[in-house]
């Protein structure tokens, strides 16, 4: 990038006013000291046995090592890759769906699109309370009336609890994607359909060949944002399940919070934490490079 | 939500009355209706209406209230001490949004023209860009051992943290939208003998507008309705936000629904009532923050 964008040789030489210093260094120090060094700190304590307060003692790959023996820790790891798999591939699907069915010819577009949207003005902790009660009370009740057997317990208290914090995520994480994906199709020009239509394309074939790769940046965007986000899943359940029950929804940042500040696994969990990050690091830039790869094919 | 009809303006006028001529898809929208209705909006029913009723009105949660209890509102609003955390939560938000503005678009600027010159700005660059890759759940642990040996368990102290915390991202928004500007227009300045932050705050500051309009978006979004860090950092009682007080007061409700509810509604409202003034630019700031 530096190449492409030539500068005017006589700029090469000037001394950048020490004023312009004054505008990035204190800040960037300020960031330096509260996420730098909590970042570089974590990482030191993972090779520790530092409880959070006391003495402490280097134990080298312990930590690590402990983690793959743990049960909690490795349920929270499968728990949180499969709803990171299913909230990514649901959200984008109905996402894109949605989006398709507003780019339509329909009425009262903005409308729509501004109801639409409105799930990501909320806070995912109170949805997560007012979901909380639909699956706690609403619907058992209604399935009682009903007699659906199904229907008519808890899911939340059950073994399949991730599927009711997995649905409030759709219904929340549904906005922000549908309105990308929106902003993708709303780019695309209309004339390119007007010659696809005397070529005798049908709807399908016009989606896959046409429609989705001139979206394909917008699709990079959704997923690697969707999938770092769900990697992440925290506030929805904490309102929802605890964790619970059990620990079938204890998610890796949930175990982080709940062993690192209550239990006494401060180091443990800085080791996880540091595995969370490479996992998150790792899968972002093998997405990034994956789709970017393929919106180049399909460009 | 008035201001959807002047957002038809943005097509010029040949092209608009081409697509009036074509016929308006009735089963797509219809469909696209019911869903907004049941799937959106059903939850958000379900929500108001069991904060407007009593206890012995649950036996139909679905139906509308025979009677309104606004008293639910007059005791969520005492029992979650709601004035203290509004004013709370508003704290950290304006200020975080005013101050988040200024800084974070200073950095930004100064990095972005200056990198290709200069080593040391160029660094920074990528220095903020790589910290994006660290999400706030990896440092929260060492974080919280920091930010208590510093006193800055308050309110003043989050309010710090999401100011410096929102700079990778906002670098980010804010250096693809400087990049677009001339350059013209400073080296002028420069030539008039305008100091640097002079030339900042004068020329380049308000042609970033549109910019600090996304940045500001995102940051009330995040501050406004942040739960993991407040939960992390805050732990007077006096000191706590809107969100985090529904998470202390969840015990409390019990099996309390409607004043529950009547609380959560308190917390929803103001953003709500937000968002039917503003949607228009809510969505156009979120999506130019998200897709250049």
């Amino acid at each position: 990038m530096q190449e492409t964008i030539k500068r005017k040789p006589k700029r090469k030489g000037k001394k950048i006013p020490f004023a312009y210093y004054m505008m990035v260094v204190p800040i960037g120090i300020l960031f330096f000291i509260f996420h730098t060094i909590p970042f570089l700190r974590g990482v030191f304590y993972s090779f520790t046995d530092w409880s959070g307060y006391g003495t402490w003692k280097f134990v080298g790959l312990k930590n690590y090592l402990y983690m793959f023996g743990n049960s909690n820790i490795t349920h929270a790891y499968w728990f949180t890759f499969k709803f990171a798999l299913f909230a990514t591939i649901l959200v984008n699907a109905i996402a894109l769906a949605i989006a398709v069915g507003l780019n339509g010819k329909i009425k009262y577009q903005n409308f729509l699109k501004a109801i639409y949207f409105l799930p990501y003005m909320l806070g995912s902790l109170i949805v997560g309370f007012v979901f909380k009660f639909i699956f706690g009370n609403l619907l058992p009740s209604l399935g009682q009336t009903l007699h659906w057997g199904f229907m008519s317990s808890n899911i939340l208290g059950t073994t399949h609890a991730w599927i009711g914090i997995l649905i409030m995520t759709i219904w929340q994480g549904l906005a922000f994607n549908t309105l990308i994906y929106l902003a993708g199709l709303q780019s695309v020009d209309p004339e390119i359909y007007e010659a696809a239509a005397l070529d005798g394309v049908n709807p399908w074939q016009k989606f896959m060949r046409l429609t989705f790769p001139l979206i394909a940046p917008f699709f990079t965007i959704n997923l690697v944002l969707s999938v770092k986000g769900y990697l992440m899943v925290f506030d929805q359940i904490m309102a929802m399940t605890n964790g619970g029950p059990g620990n079938s929804t204890t998610s890796i940042s949930v175990e982080i919070y709940t062993q690192g500040f209550q239990g006494s696994q401060f180091a443990i969990q800085s080791a996880n934490a540091v595995v969370l990050f490479i996992v998150v690091l790792t899968i972002s830039l093998i997405q990034l490079r994956v789709l970017n790869k393929r919106e180049e094919r399909l460009g | 939500m008035q201001a959807n009809a002047d957002l038809n303006n943005n097509t010029p006028a040949p092209r608009k009355s081409k697509k009036r001529k074509k016929k308006v898809n009735w089963t797509l929208t219809s469909v696209m209706m019911v869903l907004a209705i049941f799937a959106i909006l059903g939850p958000l029913y379900i929500t108001v209406v069991i904060a407007l009723k009593d206890p012995s009105q649950m036996t139909n949660v679905l139906s509308l209230p025979k009677q309104i209890h606004w008293e639910n509102f007059k005791n969520a609003w005492q029992m979650t001490n709601f004035p203290k955390m509004f004013l709370n939560t508003l704290f950290i938000t304006v200020v975080n949004v005013i101050f988040t503005i200024f800084t974070n678009s200073m950095a930004a600027y100064v990095i972005t023209r200056y990198r290709l010159k200069n080593k040391f700005f160029n660094m920074m660059y990528y220095y903020f860009i790589s910290a994006m890759f660290i999400p706030f759940n990896v440092i929260m642990l060492p974080l919280v051992k920091e930010v208590s040996a510093f006193h800055m368990d308050n309110i003043i102290g989050i309010t710090f943290l999401y100011i410096v915390f929102g700079l990778p991202q906002n670098i980010f928004l804010y250096s693809g939208f400087v990049k677009e500007i001339p350059t013209a227009l400073e080296e002028a300045a420069e030539m008039d003998g305008a100091k640097p932050m002079q030339i900042f705050f004068k020329v380049i500051f308000p042609l970033m507008k549109p910019m600090h309009a996304t940045v500001a978006i995102l940051s009330f979004m995040w501050t406004w309705n942040d739960f993991l860090m407040p939960l992390v950092l805050l732990s007077n009682p006096d000191q706590q936000t809107l969100q985090l007080a529904q998470y202390v007061f969840q015990g409390q409700f019990s099996t309390q629904y409607n004043l529950a509810f009547a609380s959560y509604v308190l917390v929803l409202l103001p953003v709500l009532i937000m968002y039917v003034f503003f949607q228009k630019y809510i969505i156009a700031g979120v999506t130019s923050g998200s897709v250049k």
